[in-house]
């Protein structure tokens, strides 16, 4: 742990007042300092610090792309699993985008128990539960590929700096690779072994997360998977 | 309660299991022991040996203790039918229902529950061999399993408790010492804060005694709160490519 770029920080430890940092990961103590409220690393980043925190759950926020799962069918709306604290809602109108009635039509001929869906999360504030909506480019069911499920903290590191993991992920296999912010991702393979090395490499990355050189090793690992498992990326 | 005929210091001013008054049992600590807990940690002193589990932030079955503008944090202590040489009662007692509270309150002070208004963090803590001081060794693995977990609080808590036994002030002590000696009195708190979060009292202490069991509890928790660091820098510090380097993001 002697890297000069990178510290562990625990619970209690004041931060600085040059720190990047959220809410819930860090607070503000009676004093005004601002303290680390979960284990996470402190990262130089030219002038800044920024505080990665290595712990937490998601928390929905307006705007937020995440993937979730139907949990349960309600009469005019689908209750869904976000993989937060808050179990989200969606509407029947925004999905149909016409008027619904429930003596005529079924909810569960739409969405049923267990179907996964893309969605935006409009409205939150932590007084309602959150509500989602599929009206937009790519929003819906999703209707091939796998989902995977990681911690939510681990999603920055899938993605990498401006993108750089998630273009090795994506270049190295021929997958495409959707990593939602609540820490599901969706995979879409052009076949069953890319699809298991990209799982192995992102189940790799969420154990790894906190390692320098990650995306060089990331590269190696599909790389050598390739070989062991005889496949290229065609075209 | 008298100490009749038994002698819990020897002439040396040694305690019955050689320890001397200003001294700690030995501790061990590990941190995700449980794999389905959100997070979990075992914590040993001496022959008191505790488990625990934390669940959530999350949304409990039963809707109508959500608070509107915090999470709700239900603690409960337990002891396993095991964990004594006579087979303890599972059901709940009255000492583990008070102790349930009195170990919800040591950690309150310290998490940031605002963060999660209506939902539930559930904190278990199970007692599987208990020898005296059970309560703060539960704060204690409480604490870690709470850090472990990733809730968000303002700082490491741990507990230690004090006694007197045959006119000594002794730290940490043991059932024997507890059932023989004059007074017992268990001390939680957050030495980052500087915040005592617990503290009970059950015998008699002069004011002068009080200050200086309060001192020792004091310093001990620091040792504790501290090897609670080094077991969570532990955790995250085996990374396999820390050694090897290399610059990227």
């Amino acid at each position: 742990m002697s890297d000069q770029k990178r510290r562990l920080v625990l619970p209690g430890e004041i931060l600085g007042s040059n720190v990047d940092a959220k809410e819930p990961y860090v607070y503000r103590d009676e004093q005004g300092s601002v303290r680390a409220a979960v284990a996470g690393l402190l990262d130089k980043r030219d002038e800044r610090e920024v505080f990665i925190p290595l712990e937490g759950v998601y928390i929905p926020k307006p705007g937020d792309i995440v993937i979730g799962l139907i949990s349960g069918v309600g009469v005019t709306n689908w209750f869904v699993d976000i993989n937060s604290p808050y179990t989200a809602v969606l509407n029947v109108q925004d999905l149909l985008g016409r008027p619904f009635n429930p003596q005529l039509d079924e909810l569960s001929r739409y969405l049923n128990v267990g179907d996964y869906i893309k969605a935006k999360v409009v409205a939150f504030d932590r007084t309602r539960n959150p509500l989602l909506s599929v009206q937009g480019q790519g929003l819906g069911r999703i209707v091939e590929g796998k989902v995977i499920e990681i911690s939510p903290t681990r999603i920055p590191r899938v993605i990498g700096r401006k993108g750089s993991m998630l273009e090795v992920l994506t270049k190295e296999t021929g997958c495409e690779v959707y990593a939602a912010v609540n820490g599901r991702i969706h995979v879409k393979c052009p076949n069953r072994e890319m699809e298991a090395i990209v799982i192995l490499a992102i189940k790799t990355i969420e154990r790894e997360a906190f390692t320098t050189g990650l995306t060089a090793r990331i590269r190696k690992l599909i790389e050598e998977e390739k070989i062991v498992r005889g496949v290229n990326v065609e075209g | 309660m008298k100490a009749e005929g038994v002698r819990l210091i020897t002439e040396e001013g040694l305690r019955h299991d050689g320890r001397r008054p200003e001294d700690l049992r030995p501790i061990k600590m590990q941190v995700g022991v449980l794999s389905n807990a959100d997070g979990s940690a075992i914590v040993e002193y001496g022959k008191t040996k505790v488990i625990a589990a934390v669940y959530g932030p999350r949304e409990p079955p039963q809707k109508f203790m959500l608070l509107p503008d915090r999470a709700v944090l239900r603690v409960r202590y337990h002891m396993a039918p095991f964990s004594t040489s006579d087979r303890k009662n599972p059901a709940p007692s009255r000492r583990e229902i008070e102790l349930s509270k009195v170990i919800r309150e040591a950690l309150e002070p310290v998490l940031l529950l605002e963060y999660f208004p209506r939902t539930a963090i559930d904190v278990f803590i199970e007692v599987l061999q208990a020898d005296g001081g059970t309560r703060t060794t539960g704060v204690t693995a409480a604490s870690l399993a709470l850090a472990d977990a990733g809730i968000p609080m303002k700082a490491l808590v741990a507990g230690v408790a004090v006694g007197k036994v045959n006119g000594v002030l002794v730290l940490d002590i043991d059932e024997v010492e507890d059932s023989m000696g004059e007074a017992d009195m268990p001390v939680a708190g957050a030495p980052d804060l500087g915040l005592i979060t617990l503290l009970q009292l059950n015998g008699v202490l002069s004011e002068d005694e009080f200050k200086r069991a309060l001192d020792m509890a004091w310093r001990a928790i620091e040792r504790i709160v501290e090897m609670e660091k080094e077991v969570l820098r532990g955790k995250y510090g085996l990374a396999p490519a820390q050694e090897q380097g290399g610059v990227e993001g």
